[in-house]
C-alpha cells in the first residue's frame, strides 16, 4: 500500500472530541508522512471544527490532540487545507484557525490554507486514494 | 421532559427532530458535539435562537470549553455537571442519540 510518492489525501469531516475519528486521522497523517507519500490533508464539513481556536479539553479529563495538530509541520505534513464554506457556515473566521507549526526561519505561525470547494475538488480528482475520517 | 442532544447539528438531524416534538415547558440540554448548536453566528444558529423562546436551553460547560466555544447565543444557560444532575432529578430524560 505504502508506495513512496503516491498521491494520498486525508479528509477530516467529523467534529473533534465527541468521537475518536479526528485523533485517528492524525495518527494516519503521521504514518503517511513517515512513508514519504505525497500527502494532502483537507479539513471540511464538521472537520473544520478541529481548527477552532481556544480548545481546552482539561475539564473533559482527556489530553486532546491540539498539540499534535500544532506540530503537523514538524512531521512534514505541510499540505494542509481548510474548506472556506465549512468555516463560514460554522462562524469561524479564516484568520482565527489554529496554527499547524512555525516557519523555521521567521518563527511565524503556519496555518492551514483556506480553499474554495472547486480547488478542493480539483485536488481530490488528482489523488490515487482518499482516506476519509 | 429533559431532552438531551449529543450530536453535531451540522451532520445529524437529532436536534431538529427533538425540537419538532418537544413541548412548551420542556428543557433541552446540549452536550458533547451537541454544544455546537449553542454557538452564535453560524448558518444554523437560528434553530436555538428560536428554541430559547419556548424552552430552557442548557449547554455543558466542559464540552463548550473543549471545543473553544465562547461566543454563544445569549439565552443559552451554561451548565456544570452538577447542574446536569439537578436537571436529571427534576425531569424525565429523553436522550436523542
Amino acid at each position: 500500500m505504502a508506495q513512496k510518492g503516491k498521491k494520498v489525501m486525508v479528509t477530516v469531516r467529523k467534529p473533534p472530541h465527541g468521537s475518536i475519528y479526528v485523533q485517528e486521522s492524525i495518527e494516519v497523517m503521521f504514518i503517511f508522512a513517515t512513508y514519504e507519500m505525497d500527502l494532502s490533508v483537507v479539513f471540511l464539513d464538521d472537520g473544520v471544527l478541529a481548527l477552532h481556536p481556544g480548545q481546552d479539553t482539561k475539564e473533559l479529563g482527556i489530553k486532546g490532540f491540539m498539540a499534535s495538530l500544532g506540530a503537523l509541520v514538524d512531521w512534514e505534513v505541510t499540505n494542509v487545507y481548510a474548506d472556506r464554506q465549512s468555516l463560514k457556515d460554522r462562524g469561524i473566521a479564516e484568520d482565527a484557525i489554529i496554527a499547524i507549526g512555525k516557519d523555521d526561519d521567521s518563527g511565524a505561525p503556519i496555518h492551514p490554507r483556506v480553499l474554495d470547494a472547486a480547488e478542493i475538488a480539483a485536488m481530490m480528482a488528482a489523488q490515487h486514494s482518499i482516506v476519509s475520517f | 421532559m429533559l431532552h438531551t442532544v449529543n450530536k453535531s447539528l451540522f451532520q445529524n438531524g437529532a436536534l431538529e427532530n427533538c425540537l419538532r416534538l418537544a413541548r412548551d415547558g420542556d428543557a433541552i440540554l446540549l452536550l458533547e458535539d451537541g454544544v455546537y448548536a449553542a454557538a452564535a453566528g453560524t448558518v444554523k444558529s437560528s434553530l436555538i435562537e428560536q428554541a430559547v423562546k419556548r424552552f430552557a436551553v442548557y449547554a455543558i460547560e466542559a464540552d463548550l470549553k473543549a471545543r473553544g466555544l465562547g461566543n454563544l447565543i445569549k439565552e443559552v444557560r451554561v451548565a456544570s455537571y452538577g447542574d446536569f444532575v439537578d436537571l436529571v432529578e427534576k425531569y424525565p430524560v429523553h436522550a436523542w442519540l
